[in-house]
Parts: structure tokens; C-alpha cells; sequence
């Protein structure tokens, strides 16, 4: 009895031991002389696999960062650190971009706007664009059908009613809401701007009021009164240049429709 | 010609009467998990052909000339998936010296591939079975081809199931399983065909 016990445990021991070394002698045998600076490079990079920088995959990217393809600072999700970390790597200087992040230039919720009819069609803003540019009055605005959150990588965007959601804490700035925006409203905008305006309807006031109460009107109150003079009303909205903007707020107090609001990224602080 | 009959036999079973996932319910879960695009599940179906053949050419010798006549023959769940994952583990070493090409397209399959079910069903089922080391052979590659059969017709079944309206609760995997359960039942019409096949 204690004997075949035994010997069971000794064949399993045996395969097994055999196998092992095989392994190990193989792997000794066998070895792929990898790239060093690919290996490095992979794992300097933070493996969302997430696409922003063109390439199919981390392990893509790193290969053509390492043969010199690719610029060391394309990943997108790393921003700066990775950035600095790849051109150590290599041995050279890099520019680095601003980290940044999605945002919503819509803010026609509930309250604020309404639906012209109910659609009840394929699923997707692409499908529900195409009849009649959305079920909403603003043709501008968010139809909230979530593509953009099934397009993100990081579950970064949510839909509330007829209205998406980018959760900068979350967000990576890898683009790919934006891309996939069928009303082209998710702007990349810097992560350290202060202030934004919601609204991308460039109809004129009158009617971009009466579809949307949060619309932004173009009446250039907020162009008149920022000290800096970063706002500038073209086509029925207002545009803020981040790198002129203080974040005074001067402009938010001012907006009669409230469409420019106050934003602090860093904290997830909208509005 | 007998010998030649019995290997049809055995090839015909393995591919439409017991496929291994849509009869015997082994492999499941690459099934449905690498079935949404073509490309993958054939990708994944020929790497298990591969796995299946090489793994049956290894654990038959063991069984029948280390496990039997040691008189350890119930030993063979445990001693097979050793074996297995090693093998797995070689080929997959192996591949990327000197087939680099392959091992990319293979790469991501083959270490899925390590505890799969199916695998270890085929080589356990050839040992009860009683076949000798051809018959053995023969019904892994059936079984293999039957495992590419069931990816590559289920991933056109998912394809057309993506472009439907589901209802929300059936959304994801649940619609998935009752259509793998279709076709599932679409192959035991087979059943018995193979009996008669030189009848």
C-alpha cells in the first residue's frame, strides 16, 4: 500500500522533474536574443494598450520606439513621466506635450433641453444621427447614446439621461471618445485649463436659446469682460484660449446662460 | 482497408458526432471566448489542432509504457496535465527560435491552449477508448478539426447576433450561450450517420 503510494509519487515526481529541466534547458538553448531597449522600453510604457499613439499596442509602439520610427513621446496615457523615462532610454532629448483630457462641450441635460421626438431605432449616436441629426432640439448637443463610453478604454465616461460624462480623474487622454463622437462635441482640451465653455451649438442665439436653456448664446458679455483677452465669440459661441485664461471666473459670473464654468481637472471638479 | 474504414470512422465521429464542444461540452471556454472574430477563432482552432496532436503523441507512449506497467493507470489526470503544460510550454519556447512568424500568430493562443480542457479530454478519451497510437492520433486531429469546425461556424453565428437588436437582459453572454446551444443542437443531427457511413 505505502509502496504504490510511493511509486505514484515518485513517476509525478520524476515527470515532472524531467519536464522542468527540459524546460529550463530549452529556454537555455532556445534563447530569442531579445532587442534590450524594446524590453525596456515595454515596460517603461504603462500597457493600456489603449492605441493613442497610432501603434497597435504598447508592444508595437515600443518596437518603434526603440528602432527610432516613433517619437518617444506619443504615449498619451503616460504623459510626461513615460515621456522622460523613454528618452533616457534612448539617450535623447524629448519635447514633451501637455497631458490631456477629454471634455464634453455639451451641458444640454435634462432640464435644460428636450427631445423633438422619440427615437427607438438601431442603438448608437451614429444611427440616431442620421434621422434628423437626433432625437434632441439641439442638433449640437450630446444624444447620449454612450458610444463614446463603450469607445473608452478606461471606463472614464458615464451617460446621465441624454447627456456623457468624462471622469478627468479617470480619463487617460488617449482620444478615442473624441474620435468616435458622432457630433465631434468631446474636445481634448489641456488638463490644467481653468475654464470651458459647454456648449458647441453655433446657431444664433435666439434659437440656440430656445432649444437649450444652457446654450451658449453669443452675446460676447464674456469676450468684453475677460481681462486677458482669451474669449472670442466666433460663430454663435464662445472659444477660450487656455493658454491666455487666468481662471479669473469674470467670464462665469458673467454668462447669462451659464454655459462657461469653472473646472479644476486635477480634482474632477466640473462646474 | 478495414484498418483504413476504422480511421474514417474515427475521423468522421470526432469531427461531426462527438465534437468536443458542441457534443461533449469540453473546451467552452475559448469557445466563447475567442469566437468574436474569424480570424482569432481560426487562429485559436488551428493552434489547438496543433496542441491536441502533440499532445496525444507524447501522453499515449506515457500511458501505455511508464503508467500501465507501473500499475498506475489512474494516475493519468494529474501525470497528463503535467505533461501538457510543459509541452505547451516547449513548443511555445520552440516556436519562437525558430518559426518567429508562427509564434506570433500562434503567441497568443498557445499559452490559453496550456489548460484547456479539450486538450486533455482528447488524450484521456484515446487512452479509454482503447485506441492504438494511429487510432490516437486520428482522433486528435478530428477532434481538432472539430474544435476549428464548432470556433469557425459559431463566430459567423456571433457575428450576426452582434448586428441584431437584443433584448437587454439577453445582451452579452447569455444570447451567446442560447445561440451556442442552437447550434449545439443543430449538431446532433448528426448523430448516427457514422454507423452506417460503408453500410
Amino acid at each position: 500500500m505505502v509502496a504504490d503510494i510511493l511509486t505514484a509519487l515518485l513517476v509525478v515526481a520524476v515527470i515532472g522533474v524531467v519536464a522542468g529541466i527540459l524546460l529550463a534547458v530549452a529556454s537555455h538553448f532556445f534563447k530569442v536574443e531579445e532587442n534590450e531597449t524594446v524590453k525596456k522600453v515595454r515596460e517603461a510604457l504603462p500597457g493600456a494598450n489603449c492605441g493613442a499613439c497610432g501603434y497597435a499596442g504598447c508592444d508595437s509602439y515600443a518596437e518603434a520606439v526603440a528602432n527610432g520610427k516613433a517619437e518617444p513621446n506619443l504615449c498619451i496615457p503616460g504623459s510626461t513621466s513615460v515621456a522622460q523615462q523613454l528618452s533616457e532610454i534612448l539617450g535623447v532629448a524629448v519635447e514633451t506635450e501637455e497631458p490631456k483630457v477629454a471634455f464634453v462641450t455639451c451641458n444640454g441635460n435634462c432640464d435644460a433641453t428636450s427631445n423633438k421626438a422619440i427615437y427607438d431605432g438601431l442603438d448608437g449616436c451614429n444611427s440616431s444621427k442620421m434621422l434628423y441629426g437626433g432625437p434632441a432640439t439641439c442638433v449640437f448637443g450630446c444624444i447620449g447614446c454612450g458610444d463614446c463610453a463603450e469607445a473608452c478604454p478606461v471606463d472614464a465616461i458615464c451617460v446621465y439621461g441624454t447627456l456623457a460624462h468624462v471622469d478627468p480623474r479617470i480619463c487617460i487622454g488617449c482620444g478615442k471618445c473624441a474620435k468616435t463622437c458622432a457630433k465631434g462635441i468631446i474636445k481634448m482640451i489641456p488638463k490644467s485649463a481653468k475654464t470651458v465653455v459647454m456648449c458647441s451649438n453655433s446657431e444664433k442665439g435666439a434659437v440656440a436659446r430656445k432649444n437649450c436653456k444652457n446654450a451658449c448664446i453669443g452675446c460676447k458679455k464674456c469676450q468684453l469682460n475677460c481681462p486677458e483677452k482669451a474669449i472670442t465669440v466666433e460663430n454663435n459661441f464662445a472659444i477660450i484660449d487656455q493658454d491666455k485664461c487666468n481662471g479669473c471666473g469674470l467670464c462665469v459670473e458673467n454668462c447669462p446662460t451659464k454655459c462657461i464654468k469653472t473646472v479644476d481637472f486635477a480634482n474632477g471638479r466640473i462646474g | 482497408m478495414d484498418t483504413f474504414k476504422g480511421l474514417v470512422v474515427i475521423l468522421m465521429s470526432s469531427v461531426l458526432v462527438n465534437n468536443y464542444v458542441l457534443s461533449r461540452f469540453l473546451g467552452i471556454c475559448p469557445f466563447l471566448g475567442v469566437s468574436k472574430k474569424l480570424n482569432q477563432a481560426v487562429g485559436m482552432g488551428i493552434s489547438v489542432i496543433f496542441v491536441m496532436l502533440m499532445a496525444t503523441a507524447v501522453t499515449w507512449p506515457i500511458q501505455m509504457y511508464v503508467l500501465n506497467t507501473l500499475g498506475l493507470g489512474y494516475a493519468q489526470n494529474i501525470v497528463f496535465i503535467l505533461v501538457i503544460a510543459a509541452l505547451v510550454q516547449f513548443i511555445e519556447i520552440v516556436l519562437k527560435k525558430f518559426i518567429p512568424s508562427l509564434h506570433k500568430s500562434l503567441g497568443v493562443y498557445l499559452p490559453l491552449i496550456t489548460t484547456n480542457c479539450a486538450v486533455l479530454g482528447v488524450t484521456i478519451n484515446n487512452i479509454l477508448d482503447g485506441y492504438n497510437f494511429l487510432e490516437s492520433m486520428v482522433s486528435s486531429l478530428g477532434c481538432g478539426l472539430g474544435f476549428l469546425l464548432a470556433m469557425v461556424l459559431f463566430s459567423g453565428v456571433r457575428s450576426l447576433i452582434d448586428e441584431r437588436l437584443v433584448p437587454k437582459a439577453f445582451k452579452g453572454l447569455p444570447v451567446t450561450l442560447i445561440a451556442a446551444s442552437f447550434v449545439s443542437l443543430a449538431f446532433f443531427g448528426f448523430a448516427g450517420i457514422v454507423d452506417n457511413l460503408f453500410a
